[in-house]
């Protein structure tokens, strides 16, 4: 079997809390806790879970942007974890990252063209000529009129800047893009027109999305499979129909059930989770849901489920399923 | 870009306000109606006429002479101590706010050192060690004045380094190098500039209060700060020595003050285009 092209295995992301005068260290935030999951090429993997499971924090190790504490991150086969700064820079290449916040991700300051050459000139490809010519055609890949590339980024909408930061990502032709929830701060009537966007690009440059997101809707629409994460931890990775008509891990039931029903009318009598999650500074050794999960049972509490493979084509991690 | 900078009306005063201080400052050989050093004892304390535009000092020197000549010294001490402070504070805030860590610590303490002595008395122990000149008194000013552009230039450092454009940088694999200077330093430009505009009244204010004391630039050096100083003997009776180089002093600052406002909004790339919409939401500040 060929290597996918990311293979994320037992990522670890520890912060250290520090207290008092002298920064002692008095205890540790396990943000990402021996994270397991693939991405294969083509593909779109929606990575779902409430926020301040870590899902962000895996984007950010992925892309190199914080350090694992532990764990691998092979991308077409090579490890990107304690790279050299030179074979860092170069693996960016192949790894693209897009943000949330279509506002705070572009540098006021810097005109369109500017923004979209910059990959260009930091890995040093092609001539001037040839730089311009790319920004021209990325524009036009993203929707964008080339007669914009002078303006700056407060001159456009949203969903315009949206664009702008997928050409940026574009720009040096990566294989993989990872995707920070890049439509929630969008209007919902742009949100289609971003995914569907991500989804005609994938088709034409053979791209693969690692797809982070907490929008349900949203993943339903663009994932080819879906990973669930919870506290740190992957519960559930399932192709997409599979797991939204037969959740099998009780998280994910609970995720599916509190996401508001589209039509008015079916909202009577739903009702969305009430309790704060708890949260994952203070964690025992069981399964992370075990507090709240009514299949719980003693062993739950204290020995972590591992993710394993089931006949159905999922990975669960589930003692009672 | 002039039909803005004339729509902004602080900007535009400003602007002219400098320029005319500027061009005589320039050109002031050719606009001086009088040696700089000619004596007239008989023409002491002179009122404005057309003889002497501004009237004359205590030795029947003519002052519009003076006051041309003694813009050389202020702008160009004001000029040469606000621009080195400006890079040399800008460069250390810069690394300090993004490095962070125990460079920023290292860095940031040696500053408030400099910070800790009040500003003036500074300046006066470094001319009265080095010796008054043009020279000295710019040097004495940049060790008083660099200490501002490192701490407000650090703050927004801290600021925007975690902008997620600077994140998206990283992502692409900037260098340092690339980041601090493509992605942070042109965000931190309107504050440097109010700052430099600011400074360069202050640096003019400073210069005048060391010729003041008599740490300055030394006579028979036409100086703003001494004309005022010297002009304070004969107040009672001749007033018109000190009112004249006050206001010079005055008028400079007020000038950069102006230009430095409108600068800040004409450079803000968001402004200008919000400029371009409509010019009534300006203000003058």
């Amino acid at each position: 079997m060929a290597e996918p092209l990311l293979a994320v295995e037992d990522l670890k992301v520890h912060y250290p809390v520090k207290a008092g005068l002298f920064g002692r260290t008095v205890g540790t935030v396990r943000a990402v806790d021996g994270v397991s999951f693939f991405v294969e090429r083509g593909e779109t993997l929606a990575l779902v879970g409430e926020s301040g499971c870590g899902k962000t924090t895996t984007a950010m190790a992925i892309t190199s942007l914080v350090r694992a504490t532990g764990g691998a991150i092979r991308l077409g086969g090579q490890d990107v974890t304690g790279l050299s700064a030179e074979a860092l820079k170069a693996s960016r290449r192949r790894l693209q990252i897009v943000f949330q916040d279509p506002y705070s991700s572009l540098n006021p300051r810097q005109r369109v063209a500017d923004i979209i050459r910059a990959p260009l000139d930091i890995h040093g490809v092609g001539t001037a000529a040839e730089r311009r010519a790319r920004v021209a055609d990325l524009m036009q890949r993203v929707g964008l009129r080339p007669d914009q590339a002078s303006q700056f980024p407060h001159q456009f909408s949203g969903g315009q800047r949206q664009r702008i930061g997928i050409a940026r990502a574009l720009a040096i032709g990566p294989e993989l893009i990872v995707c920070d929830e890049p439509v929630s701060a969008l209007d919902v009537s742009i949100q289609a027109q971003i995914l569907n966007l991500l989804v005609s690009l994938q088709a034409e440059m053979g791209l693969s999305y690692l797809f982070i997101s907490h929008d349900l809707g949203v993943v339903r629409h663009i994932s080819d499979r879906v990973a669930v994460m919870y506290l740190g931890r992957i519960v559930e990775i399932a192709p997409r129909d599979l797991l939204f008509t037969a959740p099998g891990h009780p998280y994910t039931e609970r995720l599916l059930g509190s996401a508001p029903p589209a039509h008015p009318r079916l909202r009577k009598g739903w009702s969305p989770e009430a309790a704060e999650p708890p949260s994952v500074a203070g964690m025992g050794t069981g399964c992370a849901l075990a507090p709240r999960c009514p299949l719980a049972k003693e062993r739950c509490h204290t020995e972590a489920p591992p993710l394993v493979a089931r006949a159905d084509g999922r990975l669960l991690a589930c003692h009672e399923r | 870009m002039l039909k803005r900078a004339l729509a902004h009306p602080s900007l535009f005063v400003g602007g002219v306000l400098t320029t005319l201080i500027v061009c005589a400052a320039v050109f002031a050989p050719w606009l001086a109606t009088h040696p700089v050093e000619q004596m007239a004892m008989r023409e002491r304390f002179a009122m404005p006429s057309a003889a002497h535009w501004l009237g004359t000092d205590n030795f029947g020197r003519d002052l519009w002479t003076r006051i041309i000549f003694g813009a050389r010294i202020s702008l160009s001490i004001a000029l040469i101590s606000v621009s080195a402070a400006a890079a040399i504070g800008s460069a250390i805030g810069l690394v300090a706010g993004y490095f962070g860590g125990w460079i920023d610590l290292v860095l940031m303490r040696v500053t408030d050192v400099f910070l800790g002595f009040p500003a003036l008395i500074l300046a006066l122990a470094i001319v009265a060690v080095m010796g008054p000149g043009v020279l000295n008194v710019s040097i004495a000013l940049i060790i008083v004045f660099w200490t501002e552009y490192a701490r407000v230039v650090r703050s927004a450092t801290l600021v925007l380094r975690e902008q997620a454009y600077v994140t998206a940088a990283r992502a692409l694999g900037a260098s340092h190098f690339r980041i601090i200077t493509k992605e942070i330093l042109p965000n931190t430009v309107g504050p440097i500039i109010v700052l430099t505009t600011l400074g360069l009244g202050t640096a003019i204010l400073s210069e005048s209060a060391l010729s003041f004391l008599g740490f300055g630039v030394p006579p028979p050096q036409p100086t703003w700060g001494w004309t005022l100083a010297y002009g304070t003997r004969f107040i009672r009776s001749e007033p018109w020595l000190s009112i004249v180089a006050g206001m010079a002093i005055m008028l400079t600052v007020l000038a950069f003050n102006l230009l430095g406002d409108g600068l800040r909004d004409l450079l803000d790339p968001r402004q200008l285009s919000r400029a371009g919409r409509s010019t009534s939401s300006q203000k003058g500040s």
